[in-house]
């Protein structure tokens, strides 16, 4: 129970770091979730995320079986909260300030401004799970296969390469302990 | 002119919070916003094109989710406050229930030798798909080859130094907005 206000504080903390997506927060996501609260082991936060990827909806709500994890049914609601709450405030706010801005150069400049850090973000976030998730080269052959696929074609949902990936992953990493 | 066109009036809070339930419950395999467009402008006719690439390029310029902002931004834009409230609401509520018994799954079985094989496979597929939709998000964004400057230095500042994610936004963020500052000529920034 007496987790409740560190989710609220952690969750809405990392919220507003998803700038470019959800992958930007990921690096703060480990650091808090697994080095300084310990509330899930680093391969459990790597699973989840991972399940979360094949789930429908926005790409984070894998953020509520961590809740779940930590506090059950309230931590779920509490941690969804506390993650979409803030930044929907803000961008209700700036969406109907936005068009006020039409006229303002500034405004160009921080679009564009900050779209190459929010790619950075966002590849720092996936160099941090591939850190955790390639660990031998099976798994390292599964995410470059998969890369090299979605880079060719558009035109295959990628919920299934997931489901490819666990059928190989059920045969080639079955074997370990 | 094109702003009065583009919001029908008589579009219900219900009905919003029933189309983006459904959009929240189907939108497997990530690309939401596909989802979206095919839904909002495609199939309802809610707002056209142009406000969807606007709102769009809003949300991500913004911290949030590009589904999330867009569910506040089209909401908002149909009915105001309630119905920002209703869209946001219902494009989460399906992967939060079914991620909420993900949870609860992987506490009864995560420690299944099978079940960890099959994760292992899962994480790596997803780690392929998170570096295609880095490189797709990179080639929409970056405008100019200098702004590959500020993506390696953003990630390697994150992931090789352990800054804290917020310093590096505002440092490198500022001198990337500064790069990008409005020219002194007096070229016209607004619309042509």
């Amino acid at each position: 129970m007496n987790e409740i206000p560190a989710l609220v504080r952690v969750f809405s903390y990392l919220s507003l770091l998803t700038i470019g997506g959800g992958m930007a927060a990921f690096p703060a996501l480990k650091n808090e979730v697994v080095n300084i609260h310990q509330w899930l082991t680093e391969a459990a936060l790597i699973h989840l995320y991972s399940v979360g990827q094949m789930a429908p909806g926005p790409n984070m709500m894998m953020v509520a079986s961590i809740g779940e994890k930590v506090a059950g049914p309230l931590g779920s609601l509490v941690v969804v909260l506390a993650f979409f709450v803030p930044t929907a405030l803000i961008t209700f706010g700036v969406g109907r300030l936005w068009n006020k801005l039409e006229g303002w150069p500034w405004r160009d400049s921080i679009k564009k401004g900050l779209g190459p850090v929010s790619v950075g973000l966002v590849l720092a976030g996936s160099i941090t799970l591939a850190r955790g998730a390639l660990f031998n080269w099976y798994a390292a052959a599964i995410a470059v296969a998969v890369f090299v696929i979605l880079m060719r074609t558009s035109r295959i949902n990628p919920a299934f390469l997931m489901l490819g990936g666990a059928l190989i992953g059920a045969v080639a990493f079955g074997g370990m302990a | 002119m094109s702003d009065a066109t583009s919001a029908p009036r008589d579009v219900t809070v219900p009905q919003i919070f029933w189309e983006f339930l459904l959009i929240g419950a189907t939108s497997f395999g990530g690309g939401v916003v596909a989802y979206l467009r095919s839904s909002l402008v495609g199939k309802r006719q809610w707002i056209d094109d142009k406000t969807f690439v606007e709102f769009l390029s809003i949300g991500q310029t913004l911290p949030g989710l590009n589904a999330t902002n867009m569910a506040v931004l089209v909401g908002d834009r149909l009915r105001g406050t309630l119905g920002a409230i209703a869209a946001v609401t219902a494009i989460c509520l399906p992967g939060a229930l079914l991620m909420f018994a993900a949870g609860v799954a992987y506490g009864v079985h995560g420690d299944r030798p099978a079940v960890t094989a099959i994760l292992h496979g899962v994480a790596a597929a997803a780690t392929g798909l998170v570096f295609a939709l880095t490189v797709q998000l990179g080639r929409k964004s970056l405008e100019r080859a200098g702004d590959l400057v500020f993506v390696v230095a953003t990630a390697a500042a994150v992931d090789l130094l352990h800054f804290k994610v917020p310093y590096v936004l505002l440092a490198v963020g500022a001198i990337a907005i500064w790069w990008h500052r409005p020219r002194s000529a007096p070229a016209q920034a607004g619309e042509p």
